[in-house]
């Protein structure tokens, strides 16, 4: 039997507005060619999502199904599509930062570092110590923030009710850290170019030391709910199985990647903001499957711990904000006593910097993988080109095929577990 | 940073000596290393770079669509490409003169290639031959344009006031009896 499956954005809105469009097997072979060869008339087409509380957003999958057994898939993206990067060829290097925010929305700082990274190189300037060091205990607070909102639904999916629970009442404490430096919970803008907006509040420190005491114990508590819980391990092990070759061919990046074996850590192997100063390891699993990449995260989140305590250790005093009258706006107090201060402020806020013309990428690792920002200047106070190169778009491609031959159940246990953003897919 | 230094040196020297005349162009900024080539020899050149024992690129991270619109040749792609085993990253560029005429399609390399290059056609406009499974991606199937183009205009709604209520009302795109 064949299922017509409506297609969300049709066509003429004139002709099916009323009525859904029906598809044969061949239109949608045609329209959906990528992945979706349709093998036979007797299976099922299916359309799950877009609003779908396991696609984490508005992922929409076509699935072929024979029975209950995924024979073939096509993921239908671009529903949140904002076009971020054309907007920020837009506006000026420093109103542009805000778009970077709303890419990935569980992880805005790690946007926010990749973009200024990227800026940064293009100007050729520097963040001072001080800056670099809070850059790096918030990303790395990020990346807790996202991976506790990753185990939280990722156990929902799986039936895991209470984790979640659990999971979101430790973010809160986080988004109340990121509140504390920024004024807000989650599109932040923390960053500048040259440093951070302002320096961190002296409540921070105590505040960052309480969450270093208290969650070792509650990441213990998660892993005594999952770790030896046998539907967990039933649902997780030998589950979407991706071998080295294959996770690199198919460009994953993070702990996707990691989970496969491979130890590649943006943070390890091209060093940036002085991550070359602390000590941590690198958690890989070679099995590959849902569960070694739930192991991963698991591990991840001890080592950003030791980062963010070894950080906060040695934060150095100092400026927070780059000594680049052409690119940092001088200081209110400056403004009353120096024609030249007056004059940077008014240059910097109604025209902007202008950055070279030349082009340069700048990779980070994000919670989620290597996010990369492409960065054209054109000599002008607008960028020429951003583009960036987000793990979740990436991470996506390789879902059809490591899918297929899976249950429709342990396909939502994959997608929970290559851990998709679908504002960063679309963008 | 040193080490990149010579890395950049054997890549280079490498690729001249495989494919003579092929490296157009050799750009250096930040310590980045990009060789500007023509984009009929981008796939020779990847594959090169993909499978030389000793330089093994395998990891294909972004494909980049640049338009330099008042230049000539008008687009700009760039191939970001990483060795693990080396920890090195080389990025390709080819200047694409027509957008229908765009460089082999590398999804005989790295198979995450379809799906970055779908991407590009979907905004940018920029064809890959061998590559039969563009599709439209982010923007409805219906799509007329691709709006990373210098000349696909932001977009913006004209504002209503009463004296202009009509004359507007009759170009909105909505429904009609």
């Amino acid at each position: 039997m064949s299922f017509g499956v409506a297609s969300p954005r049709s066509g003429s809105a004139k002709a099916g507005a009323d009525t859904m469009e029906e598809l044969t097997v061949e239109e949608l072979r045609a329209k959906y060619g990528t992945g979706l060869d349709v093998e036979s008339d007797e299976n099922m087409l299916l359309s799950m999502g877009p609003q779908h509380p396991s696609t984490h957003g508005v992922l929409r999958l076509l699935l072929e199904l024979d029975g209950e057994t995924v024979v073939n898939l096509a993921p239908d993206i671009g529903f949140l599509h904002t076009g971020i990067e054309k907007n920020m060829e837009a506006k000026t290097y420093t109103k542009a930062l805000v778009m970077t925010d709303r890419t990935d929305y569980l992880a805005p700082l790690s946007n926010n570092l990749v973009y200024l990274l990227a800026l940064e190189k293009l100007l050729g300037i520097e963040a001072p110590p001080r800056a670099q060091a809070i850059r790096v205990i918030l990303t790395e607070l990020t990346r807790l923030n996202s991976h506790l909102v990753w185990l939280g639904t990722h156990a929902l999916d799986l039936a895991a009710m209470s984790v979640f629970l659990y999971c979101f009442r430790e973010r809160e404490y986080l988004l109340d850290v990121f509140e504390m430096c920024s004024g807000q919970r989650m599109m932040t803008s923390y960053f500048r170019p040259g440093g951070v907006w302002r320096d961190v509040p002296p409540e921070f420190e105590p505040a960052v030391r309480q969450f270093l005491e208290f969650f070792p114990a509650r990441i213990e508590d998660y892993e005594a709910l999952l770790r030896d819980n046998p539907i967990w391990l039933e649902r997780t092990k030998d589950v979407g199985v991706i071998s080295a070759d294959d996770a690199v061919d198919w460009g994953l990046t993070g702990p996707a990647l990691r989970g496969s074996g491979v130890a590649l850590d943006i943070r390890k192997v091209m060093p940036y903001s002085g991550y070359d100063q602390y000590e941590f390891d690198v958690p890989t699993r070679t099995e590959g499957d849902v569960y070694a990449r739930y192991a991963c995260r698991m591990d991840e989140m001890r080592e950003s711990l030791r980062i963010v305590r070894q950080a906060l250790d040695k934060l150095p005093e100092g400026p927070v904000l780059a000594d680049d009258r052409k690119v940092v706006p001088p200081p209110r107090a400056e403004l009353g006593r120096s024609m030249e201060a007056v004059i940077h402020h008014f240059k910097l806020w109604t025209e902007g910097f202008s950055a070279p013309e030349a082009y340069v990428y700048q990779a980070i690792e994000s919670p989620r993988g290597e996010v990369g920002c492409y960065l054209r200047g054109n000599g002008g106070p607008k960028p020429g080109r951003v583009h960036f190169r987000t793990p979740s778009y990436v991470n996506l491609a390789c879902l059809p095929f490591v899918a297929r031959g899976s249950f429709v159940a342990d396909l939502v246990a994959i997608i929970g577990s290559i851990d998709i953003v679908l504002g960063e897919i679309d963008r | 940073m040193e080490d990149w230094a010579k890395k950049h040196g054997l890549v280079l020297d490498k690729v001249e000596a495989a494919f003579p005349d092929a490296v157009l162009e050799v750009v250096d900024f930040r310590g980045e290393r990009t060789l500007v080539v023509e984009p009929a020899n981008v796939r020779e050149i990847c594959q090169f770079l993909h499978d030389d024992a000793e330089l093994r690129y395998n990891l294909l991270e972004d494909i980049v669509a640049d338009d330099l619109l008042p230049d000539f040749p008008r687009f700009a792609l760039s191939y970001h490409i990483y060795s693990i085993p080396n920890n090195h990253r080389i990025r390709v560029r080819a200047l694409v003169e027509d957008p229908d005429e765009g460089p082999e399609t590398l999804a005989s390399i790295w198979r995450i290639a379809t799906w970055l290059e779908m991407e590009v056609w979907d905004l940018m406009g920029i064809r890959f031959k061998g590559n039969d499974k563009l599709r439209r991606l982010f923007m409805p199937e219906d799509w007329q344009g691709f709006p990373l183009r210098k000349d696909y205009p932001l977009g913006y709604e004209e504002v209503q006031f009463s004296f202009n209520w009509k004359a507007i009302d009759e170009k909105k795109p909505y429904a009609r009896d």
